[in-house]
């Protein structure tokens, strides 16, 4: 099962070295990783998709709280959150096809960044099932180039994730 | 007044009242050598950078202080790579400094670059790339601090010459702040009480105590709660001599190598309590047939350590004393006959044995040491056999009495690791147990005991193999055996010789006997080689992949070349 972690870091150099290499060298995989600063600015907070069982989701987590740099990690999988992820897609388009590609774009209100002579380059915002939806459609066109952002998330309402409160996701009303 | 960084480190040293540093100076760390050349640190001058992080891991384990050692850049810093390494798997308090190139040249493949921190991330508790002088009092305070607090282990700090050459302000900040670190100390009440209602049901306790015993100085409530609950107690390697291997409860050490009648304890106990302890492969054997029935309280500084391995019923995060000691007002005093005379059973159907027969055998080595000393001294081992020959046939009386190299299991840690913690406790008699093969892996520190005066009795258990690994050939290879085997050695007696310190042979039994209480007694240094029997085995010994009830003993004539 795949879990999504909230992660607060000193925002310190060798920080993203520490995090990756804790999970290669432990075999914990990856599935995506964002990182970025925060409201703080000395605070950074990477949002990691992990996959594995319970028991392995604690290890990363417990390795994780070992990491001097690590001011907190929260589990939100169970917890309502709002998660998105940012794509560009590089298509092959002619002439004949641009207009089928562009409705699809608007179904999937994606934005035209780009085009070249035979190319279009999309941009689309979205949960991780939707930008796998819009990267499906657009394969047959041909995909020359795509780039992914991995997902970022937040809690719904409310509550919030931050490195003041102890414990996770403290409700604040 | 401004003083540079590298004087304001050695004052930072001071305050933290440490007392020696073992290191091997070099250009990029020559600011601090400097510093260090008005200040009452005593420096100890090794002759390999392993020797002095092995050295000061020694220091640390013998005192239970935070050992410092401090090397320069590039081949410097690598040459500690092991070392630190094998701190960090014992959980060593330990501070590393290291010299860096010039913080402009960092990055471009300098002469004597290495990425120091990134080399050492993996074994590390933390470590610092010092950029800002103005920052290095907080560094160095937040370095001892993480070094020895919580789970302890090796903290870096990697220096550039041009940040120690800078001038600052000196500050030594009392305390630090780190919202990423806060080891847990108490158990949880609610846990606590849980721990005492299982201890209360339970029929077949065992206590199985780790090196966090000794890392908490809990030995005394580790006794107190194995005579109030009446239950008997086996050690993990590194958790020997944190209970007095004399005593009517105790089982030994358990394990690959453990005694048959703590294995089968284990197997049979309806309660596991383990104390300090983390579930490590060579204890269990095949996970599923450890303690089968019973349930595990698992009590531990590192929660990370909880449920790696096994599961567990009642975890408990927290430092084992404290926790011990909240748990001490809850138990019942209890007496458990039945049990005892299981355990009376188990020892006298599977008792430690060897055969003195076909030539002067290591464990006799062993047994007339202890014997001569009464079990008070100092014990150093290297790894290897002879490891494990300590392990089964020294009996420890009082805590730290014995430093080996566990987790990591570094031939060639016994020399240096011998001086660091001669150094440590002056008065305290240190006898190094060694092999042929770990010995010649750091001989040259012999220059360092010397030079230190430093009475350390060397004792090689001369086997001239590698004697682990011809056994492990042996079982697992249909004795083919490759590489193990040393066709040449230097006379180690003139060897000794050569270094200035007592050379002594013993090729016998008649030999040991007559010999030892000399040799113990001699105010100086000595190297006794000992050619003992060359085809002896470790046993009992729990094959790959079996549960740790299914040890086998070597026979008479399985102990053969
Ligand atoms: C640095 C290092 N290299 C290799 C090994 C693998 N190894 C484990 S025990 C052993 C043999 C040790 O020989 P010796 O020191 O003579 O001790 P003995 O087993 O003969 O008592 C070896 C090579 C190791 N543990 N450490």
């Amino acid at each position: 099962m795949k879990h999504t972690l909230s992660v607060m870091v000193e925002n310190q150099p060798g920080v993203l070295a520490r995090v990756a290499g804790l999970f290669s060298r432990r075999g914990f995989n990856i599935d995506s990783l964002a990182v970025g600063q925060t409201e703080n600015p000395a605070v950074s907070r990477m949002t990691i998709v992990v996959e594995g069982d319970d028991r392995i989701v604690e290890q990363v987590t417990k390795q994780l709280h070992k990491l001097i740099d690590v001011i907190k990690v929260g589990d939100i999988t169970a917890e309502k959150y709002v998660d998105r992820e940012l794509v560009m897609v590089k298509v092959n388009a002619d002439a004949g096809q641009r207009g089928e590609i562009m409705l699809i774009a608007d179904i999937f209100r994606a934005r035209v960044i780009d085009f070249g002579r035979r190319t279009l380059t999309l941009e689309c915002t979205g949960d991780e099932g939707k930008i796998t939806a819009f990267e499906e459609s657009l394969r047959p066109y041909g995909i020359k180039e795509m780039v992914r952002t991995g997902k970022v998330a937040m809690l719904r309402g409310t509550r919030f994730t931050s490195v003041e409160n102890s414990g996770l996701d403290q409700d604040v009303e | 007044m401004e003083i540079t960084a590298a004087q304001a480190l050695v004052r930072c040293l001071e305050k933290e009242n440490i007392e020696i540093i073992f290191g091997i100076p070099g250009a990029a760390i020559a600011p601090v050598y400097d510093a260090l050349y008005n200040s009452k640190i005593k420096h100890v001058l090794v002759r390999h950078e392993q020797g002095a992080v092995h050295a000061a891991d020694g220091y640390a384990r013998a005192t239970g202080r935070v050992g410092v050692c401090m090397a320069t850049s590039g081949p410097g810093a690598t040459n500690l790579v092991t070392g630190i390494a094998n701190a960090y798997m014992d959980s060593v308090p330990m501070v590393v400094i290291t010299g860096q190139v010039n913080t402009e040249r960092v990055g471009t493949d300098a002469f004597q670059e290495v990425d120091t921190t990134g080399i050492t991330i993996p074994i590390t508790k933390h470590n610092f790339l010092l950029k800002d002088p103005a920052q290095l009092g907080e560094t160095v305070k937040k370095a001892f601090y993480i070094a020895s607090t919580g789970r302890p282990g090796p903290v870096l700090i990697d220096l550039p010459g041009d940040v120690t050459s800078s001038k600052i302000k000196f500050k030594y900040p009392e305390n630090v702040k780190l919202r990423g670190y806060k080891p847990t100390y108490r158990g949880h009440p609610n846990m606590i009480k849980e721990a005492a209602r299982l201890i209360d049901k339970a029929q077949r306790p065992v206590i199985y105590a780790g090196g966090g015993i000794l890392n908490s100085s809990a030995c005394g409530e580790l006794k107190q709660l194995a005579e109030t609950i009446d239950a008997p107690v086996t050690n993990t390697f590194m958790g020997l001599s944190s209970f007095p291997g004399d005593h009517p409860l105790y089982l030994g050490m358990l394990g690959l190598h453990g005694t048959r009648y703590a294995n089968m304890a284990i197997t049979e106990c309806d309660l596991l309590i383990a104390l300090g302890a983390r579930f490590d492969d060579r204890v269990t054997g095949r996970i599923s047939a450890f303690a089968p029935g019973a349930r595990i309280i698992h009590i531990d500084i590192d929660p990370a350590e909880i449920g790696k391995n096994v599961k567990v019923n009642l975890p408990i995060v927290g430092d084992v004393k404290q926790i011990l000691q909240a748990l001490l007002t809850q138990v019942k005093k209890t007496e458990r006959p039945e049990w005892h005379r299981r355990i009376l059973e188990l020892k006298d159907n599977y008792p430690m044995r060897y055969s003195r027969e076909g030539g002067l055998k290591p464990q006799f080595i062993i047994e007339r040491l202890y014997a001569e000393t009464d079990g008070d001294s100092l014990v150093v081992t290297d790894v290897g056999q002879h490891q494990m020959w300590v392990a089964q046939y020294y009996r420890f009386k009082n805590p730290r009495m014995l430093i080996s190299s566990g987790g990591l299991g570094t031939m060639g840690f016994g020399l240096p690791a011998a001086v660091g913690a001669q150094l440590g406790i002056p008065g305290q008699q240190v006898i190094l147990i060694t092999g042929d093969g770990s010995f010649q892996m750091t001989i040259q520190e012999l220059s360092t005991v010397k030079e230190q005066k430093l009475p350390i009795k060397i004792f090689i258990l001369n086997n001239q193999k590698l004697g682990m690994v011809r056994q492990f050939q042996q079982v697992y290879y249909e004795g083919r055996y490759m590489a193990v085997d040393f066709l040449f050695h230097p006379d180690f007696e003139l060897l000794a010789r050569a270094y200035g310190i007592d050379g002594f042979t013993i090729r016998s039994e008649e030999d040991a006997v007559s010999m030892l209480p000399g040799i113990l007694e001699s105010p100086g240094p000595a190297l006794v080689n000992c050619l003992v029997y060359p085809g002896e085995n470790v046993s009992p010994m729990v094959p790959a992949g079996r549960g740790i009830d299914e040890a086998i003993e070597f026979a008479e004539g399985e102990n053969t070349l």
